[in-house]
């Protein structure tokens, strides 16, 4: 106990004159000359505040707060048996009332950050499937997205092809291209997949960059068409109006449709017969292969329904802005999107919209931190993943599937 | 323990290699139907590479694989299971993020039949009803033997004719690999034939009908079991006499 107590503060100690050490070279060096005094102010304020936590700490690791925690896990107990009691149907349909009703209680810039989340939404499921399900890293996954963006970009100017219409074939060019990825590469696992996916996504940015005659190159395409839509209109009797869609709330509504729609059908896939092979693959594929499972086909399988939904997703994104270019298409979104996956807990639905929601939704919230934004928001994410290392909402492995046999 | 002369499986002079090195030399043996055979060797004699071989795993170089009457040496290592042939590869390879229910599923993960299915895991939990306890556990969560049975019972889902194990023993105390060969036993006697690859000649050789000795390779003598039990030279060498 002594012991114990002692190493506690020996290297609480040790790790604010450490923060000194990291924190002075950073605002004490000045043009000027070297300078101690805003170190020092900004150091001690830092100090007390840990000295707070760690008194708070110290009195927890003695039973102090005992009682309360005893109060605080009945709370946690009874709610989490109301929730358990509430059926999961009514649930999904109060998320979806919430989802629907949404336009009405924000502006304008809560429309747009919403569009963004989804849109990674309908990304993460996608990487999920390849990423959580068949275990596979895949680092050039925005490369889907690009081409399903170009993809209808370029039927939308050169053909005037509806965007409904361009939807399918801008999925169906993305699976093809996750095709011919994957056929060459699978063959590969683990990190030398991961370092091939990653040059392959650079290609696709480096032949939109550079395929002047088609994708007009660094300077991107505009004039994409906004998706028509048919609404009911009753102002003269009952007739079908077609209009085009021109507020961001009605772009909401697009993409939480398509978002739904690979919400559903990922489900369907992850409880599948599919999906069991995927998770097999994952977790050892010549065990898999020798229980009968095609490996390849399966695992190329993974990569075009993957692709698929980033194709979805690519071909909103540039009806949404009406202008694509390479440059939203770089590692960064990839690794964006993998941090989703990551961050939300691999294999999991809901935790990859959590995810997105965090990645998107967080960077938003910390505006009022400025300069400092980012740096916040590495620190969050650090700390979500230490505490949460499964992920914000793992995947519930145990007890599923199998409990329905029962 | 009805013992025809059928063969079911056969290997006719085969020759496998990783890269450039070449791990089987040129090996033949034949399995009877209904039989226990067991390949007996030292470290790195071949013993995993033969099954793997067999599997298709590793590609075949030379030489053919009969299995029943088939040539199966270009066959893809998915196409197996559904002919019959199944293997328990080395160090167990379960899915140890699935439950054990759902790793027995994938045992039978190309049949189609539910019934069928549902029968065969209540077999499965009737050979090893410590599964039937964890049946909800996940796989990885499984002592070692427990995870050895797990991976019998997933070969078995796939109603295998030919069963192939690799060091069913490995790394488990005595009295778990004394239960697991009389599972062993009890398979082959509702029909299965077992090719078994084991380290540990003495346990795998009274098991037994016949046995190979594969020394760097190749098949250095191959007799009855218990003609092999009593050969000096095994005993010195395999039996540390």
């Amino acid at each position: 106990m002594i012991h114990e107590f002692k190493k506690r503060w020996v290297s609480f100690g040790i790790g604010l004159i450490w923060l000194f050490v990291i924190l002075w070279p950073l605002l004490g060096i000045k043009p000027e000359g070297l300078e101690f005094g805003t170190t020092f102010a900004l150091w001690g304020k830092l100090a007390v505040a840990a000295l707070c936590i760690m008194i708070v700490y110290e009195l927890n690791v003695r039973g102090v707060f005992d009682g309360a925690k005893k109060a605080g896990s009945a709370i946690t107990g009874s709610t989490r048996k109301a929730y358990a009691a509430i059926p999961q149907w009514l649930l999904l349909l109060i998320l979806l009332a919430l989802a629907l009703v949404f336009p009405s209680m924000t502006g304008r810039y809560g429309h747009d950050v919403a569009c963004n989340v989804l849109i990674y939404v309908c990304l993460g499921l996608g990487l999920n499937i390849v990423v959580g399900l068949a275990g596979l890293l895949d680092l050039g996954y925005i490369a889907f997205y690009g081409v399903g963006a170009y993809t209808y970009a370029l039927l939308s100017i050169h053909y005037q092809l509806s965007f409904w219409m361009s939807l399918p074939i801008a999925g169906c060019l993305a699976a093809i291209a996750g095709c011919i990825i994957g056929y060459p590469t699978l063959r590969m696992r683990g990190d030398y997949l991961a370092i091939v996916t990653l040059g392959f996504g650079e290609i696709v940015r480096l032949i939109l960059n550079n395929w002047m005659e088609l994708t007009n190159g660094p300077n991107g395409l505009s004039g994409i068409k906004r998706p028509g839509v048919y609404w009911l209109d009753m102002t003269n009797g009952w007739t079908l109006e077609h209009f085009w869609v021109k507020k961001v709330w009605m772009y909401y509504y697009v993409i939480l449709f398509i978002a739904i729609c690979t919400i559903i059908a990922v489900y369907r896939l992850n409880y599948s017969r599919i999906g069991r092979a995927w998770e097999a693959i994952r977790e050892d594929e010549t065990a898999a292969e020798l229980m009968g499972v095609n490996t390849f086909l399966l695992k190329l399988l993974a990569y075009a329904s993957g692709a698929v939904f980033a194709g979805f997703a690519g071909a909103f994104f540039a009806s949404r802005m009406r202008f694509v270019s390479p440059e939203s298409f770089t590692f960064l979104e990839s690794a964006m999107v993998l941090a989703m996956v990551v961050l939300g807990g691999m294999g999991s639905i809901p935790g990859v919209i959590l995810g997105a929601l965090a990645l998107i939704a967080l960077p938003e919230v910390f505006r009022e931190f400025d300069l400092y934004r980012m740096l916040v928001f590495g620190g969050v994410m650090t700390v979500m993943m230490l505490v949460r290392p499964k992920g914000l909402w793992p995947a519930k492995r145990v007890g599923r599937r199998s409990e329905e046999m029962d | 323990m009805s013992e025809s002369k059928e063969v079911i499986l056969e290997l006719r002079d085969v020759t496998s290699a990783y890269g450039n090195i070449e791990a089987l030399k040129g090996i033949s043996l034949k399995v009877h139907k209904g039989e226990i055979v067991s390949i007996i060797g030292a470290n790195g004699a071949g013993k995993s590479t033969t099954l793997m071989t067999i599997c298709n795993i590793v590609p075949t170089v030379k030489g053919d694989i009969f299995y029943q009457g088939e040539r199966i040496n270009a066959l893809g290592s998915e196409v197996l299971p559904t002919m019959g042939l199944c293997q328990v590869p080395e160090g167990r390879r379960i899915f140890p993020r699935l439950t054990v229910t759902e790793n027995l599923e994938m045992g039978a993960f190309f049949r189609k039949d539910q019934a069928g299915i549902k029968d065969d895991m209540e077999r499965a939990f009737e050979f090893f009803p410590k599964l039937r306890e964890r049946r909800r556990q996940l796989g990885g969560t499984l002592s070692g033997g427990e995870q050895q049975m797990l991976a019998i019972g997933r070969a078995i889902m796939s109603r295998p004719k030919v069963l192939l194990l690799d060091e069913p023993s490995m790394g488990l105390a005595p009295l778990i690999v004394q239960q697991i060969f009389k599972i062993i036993e009890e398979i082959n006697s509702q029909g299965v034939t077992v090719l078994l690859v084991e380290q540990n000649a003495n346990l795998a050789l009274q098991a037994s009908h016949r046995g190979y000795v594969l020394e760097t390779g190749s098949v250095v003598m191959e007799d009855d079991a218990s003609a092999l039990l009593s050969n000096s030279d095994i005993r010195k060498a395999y039996l540390g006499e």
